[in-house]
């Protein structure tokens, strides 16, 4: 038992990418199919103003509103902010103004990106129009951007049925976001050990528990886990299940053994892969050991040691 | 102490049983700690409130946290940080996806039904991880918003120039928000930005560095406690006179970015207009921000605002809010107020605002 030493930190990048897949309501698939045919829709709300982009339940009264309406693609710079660094995802790739625009015929803004040689060509109640996409899919994106424009003011909103063939119902928007994880003292602690092909735990100063992988802290007593413990290598089998599927992109043939272990010295059983034994002579209490491979950062799977099984009192509050 | 029966207007929602902040305790507020897991930060930080009322993890009648899986890019991320309450066998618990001063208003709610006397409080923040303006464009209208990824700077650059544009501020004034708030963080030893600080250049123009909050990690936590409980466990606890949280459009363009109604409907419902408050923490990270809420909460000159330098000296996401929570009833503990309003924000623009109202007994 040693007082941990103050580890170097371990870090990896970690990226989480999803396409989240959405449904579009009545009055958003109208919005989004309108922009892929170049047609601003806005909707009415009770009191009679309009609202761009549409929502399907007014911000107010929280009325259901379907009462859609036709805008110009020409507006008004409600407001900006010039952004010299832009950043990924983001409209242009070049710096530009972040503005609200108020369309011609609507009462509220749509926030989007304005191409702009400068700030200084930029100002609050600037006339600008929509540059629409070359490619548009039904998006918020079919809108590239605004771009200055000095022609005439459009006109009133006009009614509109928001009618069009092969309307959009859903968009799939990809997301993108990369984190550095750190995993800590504790997990950094253990990750290390097991490079040496050791697997160490912390003991909690309180209950006295050893809890492999350590966390840092004893969600018993709540306190920090700070004297190390090495555990194992040998351990017992407390609980197993037998794996029938073929998991994607693993080459373990079926079916294998997966079983809760828990180390000698330890007061928490981990989990891993049985092995070197038929599937249907796994039992609770057998004896294994890990087995690493070349080069693995963990063991690869335990296998049995030969010893005799563990009697079942001395693994029961592990189960 | 007696219910209230002053001339409340019905619309003030009194509470049934008096519940005060008995302790609050923070961690530095720092760029980067990432020797340290979630909960190895956080833990210290719980043992100090405890250790202020002599509670132990036991004691406690409910423990409700704050924290976002976006920050930490993993999901159900909270249940790790749990291991640092105790949270075996099991205990009375909740989260919320927000900053903590939620989860301090849910576990209000928990302590007003009886249900608990005593209610531990936490939230965490590790922004340092990822890229956070980056991060909460995943908080944004996912159809028409999100798909453009605006940052958060971006947005509240929209909303200073609004500003500017309607006379109600100017670069020296917002500079002047930012000087004033790192200035009195030099008394504050947990900020992560204090003393001055350049305001350097511009970030999202008209925002510069100095009117952006920094970036980093932290952890805050409190206790609450009802009735007799509470003046068991503090000296001079700072009761919950009123506590209220409303929210906007979602829709950026639908609301007037230069005033935040939301946030003087929260206050009229906590109380906060029926008698001035001494002390105000506002959880505003840009500059333009303090601008809006000082104006939409009525708050005076004489009104002492952020004196523990607010977010714009440390802005640990999830906590931030939270904090100005316990920096208000950590005033009231000391005698250095009698009545104080806290307020905490979410969402892009001042979206979603919590107004509570806190007295120390005389
Ligand atoms: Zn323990």
């Amino acid at each position: 038992m040693a007082s941990a030493p103050s580890p170097e930190v371990l870090r990896a990048p970690l990226v989480v990418e999803f396409p989240f897949t959405r449904s579009l309501g009545p009055v958003q698939s109208a919005f989004l199919t309108g922009l892929r045919e170049r047609t601003v829709l806005g909707v009415r709300t009770t009191d009679g103003r309009t609202l761009v982009p549409p929502v399907e339940y007014d911000p107010v009264t929280a009325d259901e509103i379907r009462d859609l309406v036709e805008v110009s693609a020409t507006g008004t710079v409600a407001t900006w902010a010039w952004n010299h660094e832009p950043r990924r995802g983001q409209p242009l790739d070049r710096p530009f103004a972040w503005v609200l625009v108020k369309l011609d015929g609507a009462d509220t803004a749509l926030l989007h990106a304005l191409d702009a040689p400068g700030p200084e060509e930029v100002r609050t109640g600037m006339r600008v129009r929509i540059r629409w996409a070359a490619e548009r899919t039904g998006a918020i994106t079919d809108i590239a951007c605004f771009e200055a424009y000095e022609g005439p003011e459009g006109g009133e909103a006009a009614p509109h049925e928001g009618e069009f063939s092969d309307p959009v119902t859903g968009i799939v928007a990809p997301a993108r976001l990369d984190y550095t994880y750190a995993p800590g003292r504790a997990q950094t602690a253990y990750i290390n050990a097991l490079s040496e092909q050791r697997t160490v735990g912390e003991r909690c100063p309180s209950c006295h528990k050893v809890y492999v992988p350590p966390r840092g802290a004893c969600p018993t007593c709540g306190v920090a886990t700070t004297d190390r413990v090495e555990v194992g290598p040998r351990g017992t089998v407390t609980t197993y299940c037998i794996v029938n599927i073929k998991a994607k992109n693993l080459d373990i043939e079926v079916p294998y053994v997966y079983a809760h272990i828990a180390l000698d010295g330890a007061d928490l059983a981990l989990h891993a892969r049985i092995a070197g034994i038929p599937y249907d002579q796994v039992r609770m209490g057998l004896r294994v050991e890990p087995v690493w491979t070349e080069g693995a950062r963990f063991p690869d799977h335990y296998r049995p040691t030969g010893e005799p099984d563990a009697d079942y009192d001395t693994y029961k509050e592990l189960v | 102490m007696p219910p209230a029966k002053t001339s409340a207007k019905p619309s003030v929602m009194r509470s049934v049983r008096d519940i005060a902040i008995v302790a609050f305790g923070q961690t530095d507020h720092l760029r980067s700690t990432d020797e340290l897991s979630e909960v190895e930060m956080l833990m210290p930080v719980l043992h100090q409130v405890l250790a202020s009322t002599g509670l132990k993890t036991s004691d406690i009648g409910f423990t409700c946290s704050g924290s976002s899986d976006y920050l930490a890019g993993r999901a159900f991320s909270f249940t790790m940080a749990l291991d640092g309450v105790g949270a075996w066998p099991p205990i009375s618990e909740s989260h919320v996806e927000m900053d903590g001063a939620w989860a301090l208003y849910e576990a209000w709610t928990k302590l007003l039904t009886g249900d608990a006397d005593t209610a531990l409080v936490y939230s965490y923040g590790k922004s340092s991880p990822g890229s956070v303006r980056d991060v909460l464009t995943r908080q944004l209208d996912p159809y028409y918003v999100a798909p453009l990824w605006p940052d958060s700077v971006a947005l509240a650059a929209l909303q200073a120039q609004a500003l500017i544009d309607a006379g109600d501020a100017d670069e020296p004034a917002l500079a002047g928000v930012a000087a004033r708030s790192r200035g009195d963080a030099a008394a504050n030893s947990h900020a992560q930005l204090s003393g001055s600080v350049p305001q350097g250049d511009y970030v999202v123009r008209p925002l510069r560095a100095g009117d952006c909050p920094p970036i980093g990690d932290g952890a805050a936590a409190v206790i609450l406690a009802a009735g007799d409980r509470a003046r068991e466990l503090c000296e001079r606890p700072a009761w919950i006179r009123g506590i209220d949280h409303r929210i906007e459009a979602h829709s950026l363009g639908v609301r007037d970015l230069t005033d935040s109604p939301s946030s003087r409907l929260a206050a009229e419902r906590a109380g906060a207009f029926e008698r001035p408050v001494d002390t105000a923490e506002l959880h505003a990270p840009f500059t333009s921000q303090e601008i809006v809420l000082r104006k939409a909460l009525k708050l005076g000159d004489d009104v002492s605002v952020n004196p523990s330098g607010g977010a714009l000296a440390a802005n640990p996401v999830m906590a931030a809010g939270l904090i100005r929570l316990g920096e208000a009833a950590a005033r009231i503990h000391r005698g250095e107020s009698d009545r104080a309003l806290a307020h905490a924000t979410s969402g892009p623009c001042l979206q979603q605002n919590l107004v509570a109202v806190l007295e120390g007994e005389s």
